[in-house]
Parts: structure tokens; sequence; C-alpha cells
């Protein structure tokens, strides 16, 4: 089944049509059932967002996403195609970048350097080129630092960009890892928890980085997110799972009022 | 008299003299921008061709001859450029601060009556957009940064790209015009109108000629020799007389290269990068440096440490002497020589002055100490007396005859009179032709015969030729015994110490002086770190008791000082307050570019201010704050007074001085 057909946001973005959809997804570690027969779909343009309570399975979901869980059942599809069960920097070339929840930073690195290593994907000169700095490498890094440094600019770290990972605060590290997740210039972003941790300030700015990546390249967004008041005002569509289940999905106003999802936010007597 | 030679038809305009650039120095730099990591370069035939175009352009939007056109934004090319696209059509540039909140922005649109807005990004765009309604004349605006400007309604919006783009497709008879209108400026036309900020009332529009930027340009490039060569920084306020004397009159009379940083934030990089070779910066930034670098050496190992002191005291003896040109030993040049190799040199270098060759300072007084720092590592930092009334320079110090406490001899061109209550005027060609649409306030600025009263009181010393500002006229007053109250010679004195960012001092028609007081956060701070201090909010640190006696000792050794000088030995601090916020521009209490507001602050602390004459111990009080975006808060706060010694003296009253 492919659907080509998108819908048009309340604010005037036309929403194209899927790019990816999760079908009947289970995953199991052994005994214990993480995500139970899930099935949604991401559409082109779209600031998706999946939330739920503690334990829901929204990282094991991501994560099935990025191609580092492969589902015990279920298959994924990829702009219309069968995905395969891949590695996850296979995933990654056809072009899906992420973000993590607990920061994953070379933090002896340099935030360039770092935004760098998101364009690995894009680069493919031989060993012997690169230690030589000649030929084919050279003019593969040069491309790449262009399109490193439009990132650098447009998330406005331009005044740490020489700065040590290690020396930064967490708000700006949260920035530097969407950073090297951007510069792979990726179809689908996944973000896990783009917010925690931070004050309402430093949420503000990354709301609007992320609107802002949304309107300018038109990545699509895929987000794990616990703010309730962010996920509502960001997204587009929202997944919501309780106990590796899915049990609501759509516009923020429709989740909003849809009993199972409060009665799992708000608790509800057994 | 205003006598001034007229330069030939050529270089009667700044749009001429971009012309006269281009032709003369082609393929010399003239722009620089730093984006996406690399620095990149326009020649001033690029330029010139980047201006018409963009002229072109405001053409085809039907800007007419004597439209007053707004420009909001931080030191960009295309900005500057647009300055001079606006000249071009005949249009007069009126540059905005853009930290400025959108209801300040209100009062200068709406008085200049800007029809077009050419405004750097969405942050600016929006704030137009919010007192729209109260902008009759208002209808158009360009923008420079596309970001997030898409789902705006562009019916009245364009784009800086849009525009020359517009411009560059332009037809022979539209260029026609443009060559048209060009020609005709004349000398006495308006070149471009600065609002100033303002110590008291409503900002004013400052009308400037084309003759005021470029006698002025032309005389001070004379007086520093600068040519073509030269490399400067724009990173000043655009809305700033200063960064237009500097970026536009003097750059396009030389012919030298503006660079613009690549964001506000990597000012400190970018200037290292560029190493000017003239430069300008407020008091402020160099006590910033300064007390950064003591900081850092504070840090540094004690080797380096160590040899940093070193080698800084012996600079400190010989290293303006030797910048003046004086004799100085062969063992003592030996010396410093080898302290350029090893400190001074690489402190340059990390500070971006390796080729200044021109500095000055101005604004404020500069501390001695900060003043002398700068000239022992051999930098040529000079002070001048401006103002916008006078396309800045009045008065200027020659290379050799620099010190701390005079601001210069008057510059080419302008004469100098002091009144007899000690206000100072001048009259010079850069003298402003109007305040816009106030008639009144230009009359009582400058007289029929053209001299303009600084409202700074001052005097020349004889046998230097040198003058020295006390104070500003109006603050200059009595106390209740009549000896002379001169509060800006006492915060000047306090500000010195690196742990005080401001102070204000009152006293008028009073029996004796009392302060507020700001710590220097970044100072105070890194020594509550380093000694184990743990505070949680400035508002903390600034009552705590160890800050309070040093703050004391400070203000202790400046009374003494004040003791010695007999006129003002009456301004001795008897008891202050160091305050619980820092005094900042979005709460009305200094302007724009940082000058103390007194009477507003002495009305909104009045509590504070009756606590400390009424020898309270402690005053609790609650402080309204307007936070970045406008939302207003409030902090509550218990402060401590305390009494410094006090030197007695016996006070000369104002009559006995005269």
């Amino acid at each position: 089944m492919k659907d080509t057909e998108g819908y048009i946001t309340p604010d005037g973005r036309q929403i194209g049509g899927v790019l990816m959809e999760m079908k009947n997804i289970t995953l199991r570690f052994g005994g214990v059932v993480a995500i139970n027969d899930i099935s949604f779909d991401v559409r082109e343009g779209e600031i998706r967002a999946i939330i739920g309570p503690n334990g829901a399975g929204k990282s094991s979901m991501l994560n099935i996403i990025s191609g580092f869980y492969t589902p015990s059942e279920g298959e994924v599809f990829y702009k219309g195609e069968k995905r395969p069960p891949m590695k996850p920097f296979e995933v990654a070339r056809m072009g899906v970048a992420r973000t993590f929840q607990n920061i994953a930073l070379f933090e002896g690195m340099t935030v360039l350097d770092n935004v760098m290593t998101g364009r690995l994907t894009h680069m493919n000169a031989g060993v012997l080129s690169q230690a030589l700095w000649w030929g084919k490498a050279r003019d593969e890094e040069m491309e790449n630092r262009e399109v490193v440094e439009k990132v650098i600019d447009f998330l406005e770290i331009q005044n740490i960009r020489k700065t040590p990972v290690g020396r930064l605060p967490y708000g700006l590290k949260k920035r530097v890892e969407l950073a090297r997740a951007l510069a792979a210039e990726p179809s689908i972003l996944l973000l896990d928890e783009p917010m925690a941790g931070m004050n309402v300030e430093e949420k503000e700015d990354m709301s609007r980085f992320i609107l802002d990546v949304n309107d300018e390249f038109g990545t699509t967004i895929a987000l794990i997110e616990h703010d309730m008041g962010v996920v509502m005002d960001i997204s587009d569509r929202v997944v919501v799972m309780d106990y590796g289940k899915k049990i609501g999905d759509g516009t923020p106003d429709e989740v909003r009022n849809n009993q199972d999802v409060i009665d799992a936010y708000l608790g509800v007597a057994h | 008299m205003t006598q001034s030679t007229e330069g030939a038809a050529e270089l009667r305009s700044v749009p001429a003299l971009l012309h006269r650039n281009a032709t003369r120095f082609g393929a010399r730099p003239a722009f620089r921008e730093k984006e996406f990591g690399i620095w990149q370069t326009w020649t001033w035939s690029e330029t010139e061709r980047e201006i018409e175009a963009f002229a072109l352009g405001l053409l085809d939007m039907g800007v007419a001859p004597g439209d007053f056109v707004a420009i909001i934004g931080r030191n960009r090319p295309s900005l500057y450029w647009s300055m001079v696209s606006i000249q071009s059509v005949g249009a007069v540039p009126v540059p905005l601060y853009q930290d400025a909140v959108a209801e300040e922005m209100a009062y200068v649109l709406d008085h200049c009556g800007a029809k077009l807005v050419i405004a750097e990004d969405q942050e600016q765009v929006d704030k137009v957009l919010e007192i729209e309604d109260r902008l009759p004349e208002f209808h158009r605006m360009i923008y420079l940064d596309p970001r997030g400007m898409r789902k705006y309604d562009h019916t009245t919006l364009s784009s800086f790209a849009e525009v020359q783009e517009t411009g560059r497709n332009a037809s022979a008879e539209q260029k026609a015009e443009l060559e048209k209108r060009r020609g005709g400026l004349g000398y006495d036309d308006t070149c471009v109108m600065l609002y100033t900020s303002g110590t008291t009332g409503k900002p004013k529009g400052v009308v400037l000629s084309n003759r005021n930027i470029i006698e002025t340009a032309k005389a001070s490039c004379e007086f520093d020799h600068l040519t073509e060569r030269e490399e400067i920084l724009a990173y000043l306020p655009m809305a700033w007389v200063g960064d237009f004397i500097f970026s536009v009159g003097q750059a396009y009379w030389a012919g030298f290269c503006v660079n613009c940083p690549e964001s506000p934030d990597t000012m400190m990089t970018d200037l290292r990068e560029i190493a000017p070779t003239y430069y300008f910066a407020p008091p402020r930034v160099f006590e910033t440096q300064l007390t950064q670098i003591m900081i850092r050496m504070e840090d540094a190992g004690p080797l380096k440490r160590k040899m940093f002191h070193y080698f800084m005291d012996h600079a400190r003896r010989v290293g303006p002497k030797i910048l003046d040109g004086e004799s100085v030993s062969l063992g003592d040049r030996l010396k410093y020589r080898l302290g350029e190799f090893l400190v001074y040199g690489p402190l340059k270098n990390a500070l971006g002055f390796s080729r200044v060759r021109v500095g000055y300072t101005a604004g404020e007084a500069i501390g001695p100490e900060i003043f002398d720092f700068y000239r022992a590592l051999g930098i040529n930092l000079k002070q001048l007396y401006g103002q916008t009334e006078a396309s800045v320079f009045i008065t200027q110090q020659p290379d050799g005859e620099v010190r701390s406490d005079t601001v210069g001899v008057p510059s080419p061109g302008v004469e100098i009179r002091i009144a007899e209550n000690g206000e100072v005027f001048y009259r010079s060609p850069g003298v402003f032709v109007e305040y816009f649409k106030n008639a009144e306030s230009t009359a009582g600025t400058k007289d029929a015969e053209g001299w303009v009263a600084t409202g700074d009181a001052g005097f020349i010393e004889e046998d230097t030729g040198h003058l020295r500002i006390i104070d500003r006229a109006k603050d200059v007053g009595k106390m209740a015994d009549g000896a002379l109250f001169a509060p800006k010679y006492v915060e000047n004195k306090l500000k010195f110490y690196p742990n005080i960012l401001e102070a204000v001092v009152f006293g008028a028609n009073r029996d004796r002086c009392v302060a507020f007081i700001n710590i220097d956060l970044a100072a105070v701070g890194n020594w509550a770190e380093r000694n184990n201090i743990a505070y949680a909010s400035y508002q903390e640190l600034a009552q705590n008791k160890q800050v309070l006696d040093t703050i004391q000792a400070h203000v202790e050794e400046v009374n003494a000082s004040v003791a010695q000088d007999d006129m003002l030995s009456g301004c001795q601090i008897h008891r202050f307050f160091v305050l619980h916020k820092e005094l900042d521009a979005d709460d009305g209490e200094l302007t724009r570019t940082r000058k103390v507001r007194r009477k507003i602050i002495e009305e909104k602390f009045a509590d504070l201010v009756e606590g400390l004459y009424a020898n309270e111990d402690s005053v609790y009080t609650e402080t309204e704050v307007t936070y970045e975006d406008g939302r207003k808060g409030k902090i509550k706060a218990t402060l401590y007074a305390r009494a410094p010694k006090v030197v007695p003296v016996e006070t000369k009253t104002l009559e006995a001085a005269e």
C-alpha cells in the first residue's frame, strides 16, 4: 500500500506521502514484550512525536527505526519499500540520523570535529588518500566542511566551533548533537528526548531550532519527548504508547482528549 | 569660523567617494565578513556593484529623495551597503540600535516617519511588525536573513537578495535616473540621521550633512595618517556616530577595509584573526579584557605567572616612554625586547592587538592603570573626546602626547571655548545641521555663530593645551554647605577597581555624599570561586560580608584620594550600598551606550537613598526588573549599608573656588 496523499497542517504546511511505515512491530527481550504489535507511519515533512510514560517502549521504537534493534515480528517500510534487517550504519546511509537521550558525543574533540563525524557517511576516500591529505580526501573534506559550516551557522554555534565538547554546558551539547545529526543531511531525523534536563529558555531555543529545521530543510522529524507542553506545541501528529502498546494516534488535540491517554498519564483505578 | 575647503565634485558625498574608491582602489578589499567559518571579501569595485544593484532595487520600490529609511541590525556588509544605496537614491539612512525593544523603536520610527525599514533578521522584523499600527508612514520592509521568514505575509516584505535581483535587471531609464540622483547630491545635503540615546528625555535625531561627515573624516584621517591599508573591525552599534565615522566616513575617505564579525559572540576570535591596525573601543571593553587577562593569569602556572608579573612591571616602567619616543637606557630597551618576545608579543597576539597602529578610547574616563597597561605593552592607545553633534571629533591626543587624565588637544578645524560656568563649547566643520523636527533643542544647543554646548564641564591645561573634562555640567552641583559636587569624578575613581562595575554617587544639596555600587560579577565571581565562597545568585554575592569588606576597602582608598583634591574633598563617600541588581539599560537605569541615568536611579531607589541618609544599617526593598523579552518581574532583597572611613577635611565652597 503506497499512500501518496498528504494533508495540510493548521499552520499551512503541506505534508507529503508516507515516508516510513511501521507495520505490526513486536519486540521481545526474552520473555519481556517491550513493544506489542504497533503500527504507525511517518509522513514526509511531518513532525511526528512518540510519547508515553516511562518504560512504555518509546526508545525501543526509535532504536528499531534507526536499525539498532531488529523487530521480533513485523516490518519496516521506508520510502515505500520493505526494509530488510540492517546494521545501524546502513540505515544511516539511507538517510536516517539521530540524537541520543544521554548525549553521545566525543568529549575530547572540538565541536567542529564532532559535527564533521556526521558527514562520515558521505566520505569515501581511501585510507591512503586521507592519511596524505591529498586528492580526493582533500576535496571531499572541503565539500563536507561547507555543509557542516552551514549547519553551524544555522544552529548559531559559531562561537564554540573550536571548543572541545567536554567543556560545554549540557544545553549546548544537546545542540551540538543536533548539529551532528543535521550534518548528515538526513531525510528523517530521530530525536530522543531533545529537551530532557533543559531549563525553559533552552527548551524554547531547542523547539525553535526543531521547527526551523523542519521549515528550512523540509526534514521529516520523529521525536520522543516527555515535556507534554512542547510535544503538543510543535508536533503535527502524536503516537501514544503505554506498556508497549499503542493507545492513541492523531493530532495533538485528538490525543489530548483521548480517554486512554488521560488514564495512562493520570493513572486509573485497576 | 567654520570655513572649509570644499572638495572636488567627486568628493562631495559618500556615493561619490565610493565611485572614486572603486576607480582608484578597485582590487583592494573594502569589506570582509566571516561567513561559514571563512572570511569572505568584497573589493571596492565589487562593493560598488552590490551597492548599485540595491540602489536600483530601492528605486524600483519607489524610494524618493528625502525619504527616511531605517536600518536595524548588527554590523554586516549588506547593511553598510544599504546605507550608501539609500544615499545614492537621495534618501536618508537612519540606523537604529538593534538591541532596543520594540517600544523604543516605535518612537524613533514614528518621529522620522520612515517609510521603509531594512531589518537584519526575523527578530528585528517581528519587532517592527509589533508596532506597525502606530507607524502611519511605514509601509515596506526588507530583510537580510531569510531564516524563519518563509511563512510571513510577503505582500509588504522582500528579501535583500530579491531587491538586489530586481536592481540588476533594472531598465536603462532607471539607471539614468539613479545616475541623475547620485550626481545631484550636494555637500550640504543630509548624509545620515543618528538618534542620540539621550541621558534625559526622548532621543533626538541629529542631522549630519555630507560636509560634516566628509570634512571630519578627512581631517581625522590626516591627523592619524590613516591610509587605504588600514584594517578595522566593525563591532560597535551601527546607530552610534562613532561607527558611522569609522566604518563609513573614514573608511570611504581613506579607502580602507571594514571587517564584520561572524556573530556577536565570536567578536574576540574575529578580532584576533583580523588584527586591526586602527581600533576603537570604549573603556569598558579594555577594562573587561584586562580583568579577563588578570583572572587567567591568576589561574596560570607559577612560572608563567611570575614571568608575566616580572615583565609587566618592567613594561609599566619603560613601555610608555619607549612609545612616546623618550630616551630609555640600552639595558632597559634590551630587557623590553626580551619581554616583547616572551610576554608582550604573545599577549598582544592573543588580544588581537599585534598590528594596532592607532587605538582610541572615549565615552567615559579610563582608569590610569588600565590605560597604562595597554600602553606599556606598546599599543598606541589614545583618548579622544567627541559627540554625535560634532560628528565625533572635538579633541584627541596626538602621538607622543598621551595621558590618561586629559582628552587631548582640539582636533584639526575645531575651536574650543570654555564658558564662565566651566562648560565646554566648540565650533567645527563637523557641527551638526539640526535636531530633526526640534528647532527648540537645536537653538538651545547651537547658537547663531555655530558654537555648540557640550554639556560637559572642563578646563584647558595652560602648559599643554590639553582639555580636561571634570563631569557633566548639569551634574556638577553644590552640596548643602556650598562645596563643589562632581559625582562622575568620584564614580570614575571607583570604577577603576576591577571589582566595581558601576557606581552612582549622590550628594547634591545634601550635607554629605552616599553611593550605590554594582559589583563586577566576572571579577568578584572568580574571586569567590577561588576562595570557596558559595553563592546562588548575583544578589547573594552582592551582600556577602567579605565582598562588602573588599568594596569598603576600595571606597576608603578612593576617599583618601578624593580628600587630596582641594576642590572636591567634600565628595568623599560616607555610606554606601552594594546594589542587589545590575543597573541595566532595559530597566531604563542606563542609556543604551551604558551611561548612568542619575535622576531615574535616584527616583527608582528612593527608599535606598533615604536609608543611607537616615543611617539605617539595612533596608528591605523590592525592585521591578524587565527581562530581555520585555516581561516584568520583581526582585526582593535586604541590603546592608557600610560606612567607610572618611578623611576629615575643611571644605572649600564653590564661591571661594571661583
